[in-house]
């Protein structure tokens, strides 16, 4: 099956009023020239063969899907079934979309990639793929999230990136993303930025998606198979929103599959610590793109807080701002305190311990599994393991104890 | 005629270039940056450019983010960036009245204060034109009819990496001048000017009769003489917001502006 869907965007990478390309100038000409790779290697089947081989052969796909017995009994409701991302070579979904970007950025002739990092997971993909094909790598992380993510910088040395800590602004992932785009200003030649989600100028939030399209696509056969029908609800985490629009992308279309993405409430959206951008944003351009966004009155970006580092973000991919405006995706929030509970509910209850970020939709569906009916099926993106989150939330729960 | 038109056309009549001087507007606080707008017009700044801060930006280097961030803690807001350019026209008097004053912003800013209402706010207050540096052709359709409206400058901006096809948009899409960055990478001073500039901008003026400014890392007397020799005239930013940020809260900051672009127009003197 094809990589591609093609509802949206439009050739200026709009989805409705969201998205497009507000960069410097001095990009276009990278942009416009990684717009017509992909373009013109979407559709090779060279291509799509040697993505496969890697996607099997040493991302460790398809992930299985797999029916979560004991917590659906707990919750006495839908039945739930876990799409395991987690399993996934390098521990989450983001590899998916890094292979399908080094193979480009292969075949553009660059010598260098770089990288902004959050919780490092996306940072330990990149790194894992330069090794396995032998690029140069510097990946871009805020202070704050490299203190946080200690293992995860450590991980990505041992795999030979060099990891640049970023000082500037929050220390966060918004600051990281900021500093790998003014390196890609400055050496756009020889270098491809790969960034890690949905977001960015076009064609990044695109081809992100398509990338990360293979989770839903094995989904939907698997369930096909299991149940002899599509599910009733997908749902799964958002920061930038790449692992929920790779669930999501397939199903699109089927107006009867309902799309919940799961936001970050931090300590809750009344307070001013927390990132739910879509649920309490309002739109505007951040990293390349217009999309709703965390802001004051003034026009400035607001400072955020999860315990997740990966979904601490002002900002979201265009398409699911895109989604929501149009009623396609409805977007909940969950706190530190739910995925903290969840977080550990998942590991006694299944034997499976979530990434933190993951564990926000594993805590929707705990309020929302006992509201339905014994016959609905519901699908959630298990995006990533908790191995790394193991420290933070051994903190944060000797606090609460 | 406005005043950016006026101004080139003055300069041109005695064979002169255009010197442009940045300061992020609000650093260290709205009251200063009059101060140091009047001196260095009366050292020789033909035009100023006034930076709105912004907490994200990406196309600058570490002088000017930190320029915006000390901004943003003294408590800049765009309404203040606009209000202050209405209190420094009433304070220009006799040629420097005549001063083009030019705001660089981001675009979210912007969006967020409303494209339309900050068009007509801006020239109310005496701006002559805007600079947006994260907003290139493809997304300038709806602010560049509003600047069309309102009589306001949409300046574009090109870059090394701009393709004919590309310069010839800016060029039929811009007004007032053509910006261009002289290097690959973000703003900062440098010890050195590409030599592939001449060509770039030869490309340009050949597409355009717009006078054509050359920024980002211009920071010396020398920079200046050279870049005035092709362009139509050079940006000095982070180098005035050097010194701007070493003699911040003392007496002597003003003076010491002055002083920088004093040296900065007798670099282009030297010339002639």
């Amino acid at each position: 099956m094809s990589i591609v869907q093609t509802i949206v965007p439009d050739k200026l990478g709009h989805f409705g009023m969201f998205g497009g390309r507000y960069v410097p100038e001095i990009l276009i000409p990278a942009l416009d020239e990684l717009t017509e790779t992909y373009n013109k290697y979407k559709h090779d089947k060279d291509f799509a063969q040697e993505l496969d081989y890697y996607l099997s052969e040493y991302v460790g796909r398809p992930t299985p899907l797999y029916f979560a017995e004991r917590m659906t009994e707990q919750l006495g409701g839908a039945k739930i079934y876990l799409k395991r991302e987690d399993l996934c070579h390098t521990g989450a979904h983001k590899l998916n979309n890094v292979m399908g970007q080094i193979l480009l950025a292969k075949r553009m002739g660059k010598s260098r990639v770089i990288a902004e990092t959050g919780a490092g997971q996306h940072g330990v993909a990149t790194a894992t793929a330069c090794a396995l094909f032998g690029i140069a790598c510097q990946i871009f992380m805020g202070v704050e999230d490299m203190r946080r993510q200690e293992l995860n910088v450590f991980r990505m040395r041992l795999l030979g990136a060099e990891v640049i800590p970023v000082s500037a602004g929050t220390q966060t992932l918004k600051d990281a993303t900021s500093e790998a785009i003014r390196d890609w200003v400055t050496n756009v030649a020889d270098t491809h930025y790969i960034i890690g989600s949905v977001v960015g100028p076009h064609p990044y939030p695109m081809m992100v998606r398509d990338f990360q399209s293979v989770i839903g696509r094995e989904a939907r056969e698997q369930i096909m198979e299991k149940e002899c029908r599509l599910p009733d609800y997908a749902m799964a985490c958002i920061g930038g929103g790449s692992n929920a629009m790779g669930l999501f992308g397939t199903f699109v279309k089927d107006e009867s599959v309902k799309l919940i993405g799961v936001e970050a409430a931090g300590e809750g959206t009344d307070t001013d610590r927390h990132c739910a951008t879509l649920t309490t944003g309002s739109p505007g351009v951040l990293h390349g793109s217009m999309s709703m966004l965390l802001q004051d009155d003034d026009g400035q970006v607001q400072l955020t807080h999860s315990i997740s580092a990966g979904l601490d973000y002002p900002g979201v991919g265009p398409e699911h701002s895109y989604f929501q405006d149009i009623g396609r995706a409805s977007y909940v929030s969950i706190t530190d305190c739910e995925a903290l509970e969840a977080f550990q509910y998942l590991s006694c209850t299944e034997g499976i311990i979530p990434a933190l970020e993951s564990a926000h939709a594993i805590a929707y569906a705990m309020k929302f599994a006992p509201t339905l009916g014994k016959n609905k099926l519901l699908v959630i993106c298990l995006s990533g393991r908790g191995d790394k989150d193991v420290h933070t939330a051994s903190e944060c729960l000797e606090v609460m104890s | 005629m406005n005043r950016i038109d006026k101004c080139f056309a003055k300069l041109k009549e005695r064979s002169d270039k255009a010197l442009l001087c940045f300061l992020t507007s609000g650093d260290p606080d709205f009251a200063t940056t009059a101060d140091i707008v009047e001196e260095i017009i009366s050292a020789g700044a033909d035009i100023i450019e006034l930076g709105v801060p912004y907490s994200d930006p990406l196309a600058d280097g570490p002088s000017i983010q930190a320029a915006s961030q000390r901004a943003l803690q003294a408590g800049a807001t765009v309404r203040g960036v606009l209000d202050n350019v209405k209190k420094i026209r009433e304070r220009l008097q006799a040629e420097s009245a005549d001063a083009p004053i030019v705001l660089m912003t981001y675009f979210n800013p912007l969006q967020k204060y409303g494209m339309q209402r900050f068009a007509e706010d801006a020239v109310r207050g005496g701006v002559d034109g805007v600079i947006i540096v994260d907003l290139p052709p493809e997304e300038a359709g709806e602010w560049k009819s509003i600047c069309d409206d309102t009589g306001l400058a949409g300046i574009m901006l090109l870059a090394p990496t701009s393709t004919k096809d590309r310069i010839k948009v800016a060029a039929n899409m811009g007004s007032g001048f053509i910006y261009c960055v002289s290097r690959m990478g973000v703003t900062g001073a440098r010890s050195d000017v590409p030599v592939e500039l001449q060509e770039l901008i030869e490309n340009i003026k050949s597409a355009t009769d717009l006078p054509v400014v050359v920024g980002f890392g211009i920071s010396k007397p020398e920079h200046v003489e050279f870049v005035t020799r092709f362009a139509d005239g050079a940006v000095v930013g982070s180098a005035l917001v050097n010194i701007i940020a070493e003699h911040a809260g003392s007496q002597e900051l003003v003076c010491r502006a002055g002083q920088f672009v004093k040296e900065l127009r007798t670099g282009m003197a030297r010339r002639e």
